[in-house]
């Protein structure tokens, strides 16, 4: 034991709690009272502090059940982080795998962390580092242009595609990171007994790689697919008109149509179904911590 | 094998054509704030103007300044308690101490903007209001939990024993502390710092919703300029913000080896 007290003995919280106390204070200020406070919010007719009378109600949820609109939308979001998540898990696995098996040494930490690097720069500024490539006139038409031998316009920008882009690039680095974990941690003695079987190449990749490196998978999608869903600076700087998924109804209630009632019901929607999806995933998340 | 060769070979073509997805954009994003056109037009001719721009915008230079006084006094405070905490968490053992560590993933897993949001209501109804102190008090819960985390990363490195021959040897706990295990577990605490700025220094959602006009933080203020429309001077700014925070995610990976690997 590291402390002077045994396991389970209450004088250990004693001598715990002053060190605790200050960090568990300010997450419950700032984070869990701020969460309940927004289920509470969103019974109410109307904010308590703007003067006007307020009664609980469920009118909020009813607006979201009864109006197609904000179901048509999360179902959008849902579809968004679905196809977002695929093509990072397209895009993401093979490069996990290049980096845990291929390279070796030096150039496979050099190259790791250079994957990594974008994940923790400004999220902003990337999507709108794509603007510049994809917009009519950008670089991407311009190269086009000048390489191929007829005229086309390409103008991805404010479309779906674009909105899809900028998300699988800011977010394809978490997946390579939790796949390399879980394939380097894979035993090379598996594969190669897999192969003095007579194993072919697909059947190593489909029998032994692919199941020992599920977890990584799992847990790279659900980190992924939950913020995916929760987007709203992407689609708007991205999407334009097309842009508006779940998320951007919910920053209109708060900054434009100041409907802070509704957008606590619609942000608890939102925060149910990732929970759902979250306690879903959490077993093969644990196991693989 | 002949065929194994090719597919490494191929293996290494695909890891640098990811490279080139994730880095081209920023690299041209980068390029176009060196370039005299405002509305991004090849021929390329080199200028440094939209920076000399930026630095007479003074919008952006407050804003820049809150973001960094921000992004301190955030790592300061989250360092601080997040390494208390840690310690408490790997010293004793006590009842709900599972329950304490689970709470440490909802602000983490939570998409910001529903943190956010909370947040902007519950400020609101208590009277905590919007404004720099606001996001200050959201920002240093968010970094709080990637604190505790890499601190306790490192402590599990840490040998129970050390403690234990200082305290045979007469060293009271706070001695203990300081002489004996913050030494040891310091790379964690500095690793932890850097992540603590980061997110603070990177954080746009949450700072989006508790920030008035006259006091907000960098990308918030790039956040509006985007949508009012494309400038060089967004360029510049957006690349002087990304030099920065690589350079100090560079600085993170020399204390706080990513790989798990020690």
């Amino acid at each position: 034991m590291a402390g002077q007290v045994g396991p389970g003995s209450r004088s250990g919280l004693r001598s715990a709690a002053p060190l605790l106390l200050p960090a568990y204070l300010w997450l419950t200020v700032a984070i869990f009272l701020p969460l309940s406070a927004m289920v509470f919010f969103s019974f109410m007719t109307d904010l308590p502090l703007s003067g006007k009378p307020w009664s609980f109600t469920l009118g909020n949820y009813a607006t979201f059940f009864s109006q197609g609109l904000y179901a048509t939308l999360l179902l959008a979001s849902l579809r968004l982080g679905l196809e977002v998540t695929l093509w990072c898990v397209v895009i993401g696995y093979p490069a996990a795998y290049v980096l845990a098996k291929v390279l070796k040494g030096r150039s496979r930490e050099a190259i790791f962390l250079l994957v990594i690097l974008p994940f923790w720069s400004n999220g902003l500024v990337r999507i709108f580092s794509w603007a510049m490539v994809l917009r009519e006139g950008g670089i991407l038409d311009s190269v086009l242009n000048a390489v191929l031998p007829f005229r086309i316009s390409i103008d991805l920008m404010y479309s779906y595609p674009a909105v899809i882009i900028g998300l699988v690039h800011s977010y394809v680095p978490y997946m390579v990171l939790t796949c390399f974990l879980t394939i380097q941690a894979i035993d090379d003695s598996l594969i190669e007994a897999g192969r003095s079987l007579g194993a072919s190449r697909l059947q190593i990749l489909k029998r032994v790689i692919i199941p020992l490196s599920m977890p990584g998978l799992i847990a790279g999608s659900a980190l992924i697919f939950v913020p995916v869903v929760g987007s709203f600076m992407e689609p708007r700087i991205l999407g334009g008109r097309t842009g508006t998924f779940y998320g951007t109804v919910i920053e209109d209630q708060f900054v434009a149509v100041f409907n802070w009632p509704l957008g606590a019901a619609l942000s608890f929607i939102l925060l149910a179904v990732v929970l759902i999806i979250l306690a879903a995933v959490s077993p093969v998340l644990r196991r693989a911590a | 094998m002949a065929l194994t060769r090719v597919l490494e070979w191929l293996g290494r073509i695909y890891i640098w054509l990811l490279l080139a997805f994730l880095y081209l954009p920023i690299v041209i994003m980068a390029l176009m704030s060196f370039n005299v056109s405002p509305f991004y037009q090849l021929p390329f001719e080199w200028t440094t103007r939209w920076y000399v721009a930026l630095m007479g915008n003074d919008q952006l230079i407050t804003a820049t300044w809150n973001s960094i006084r921000i992004a301190v006094i955030t790592t300061l405070i989250s360092t601080v308690l997040g390494t208390a905490a840690s310690l408490a968490l790997y010293r004793y053992e006590f009842r709900g101490k599972k329950f304490l560590q689970a709470l440490l993933f909802p602000p983490i897993a939570i998409p910001w903007l529903i943190t956010g949001t909370a947040m902007l209501i519950f400020f609101f109804a208590i009277g905590i209001g919007r404004g720099l102190h606001a996001i200050l008090l959201g920002h240093v819960a968010l970094a709080l939990p990637y604190v505790i985390v890499v601190v306790s990363a490192r402590l599990q490195t840490f040998a129970p024993e050390l403690e234990e021959a200082a305290r045979s040897l007469g060293a009271n706990q706070w001695q203990v502390t300081r002489r004996v295990t913050l030494p040891w577990i310091m790379p964690g605490v500095i690793a932890g710092g850097l992540f603590a700025f980061a997110v603070s220094f990177d954080q746009f959602v949450v700072s989006y919703f508790l920030s008035t006009p006259g006091q907000t933080t960098l990308p918030v203020e790039i956040y509006a300029a985007i949508r009012k429309g494309f400038t060089p001077e967004i360029n510049a700014v957006s690349t002087v913000i990304i030099v920065v925070s690589m350079a100090l995610m560079l600085l993170t990976a020399r204390y706080f080896k990513f790989g798990g690997e020690k």
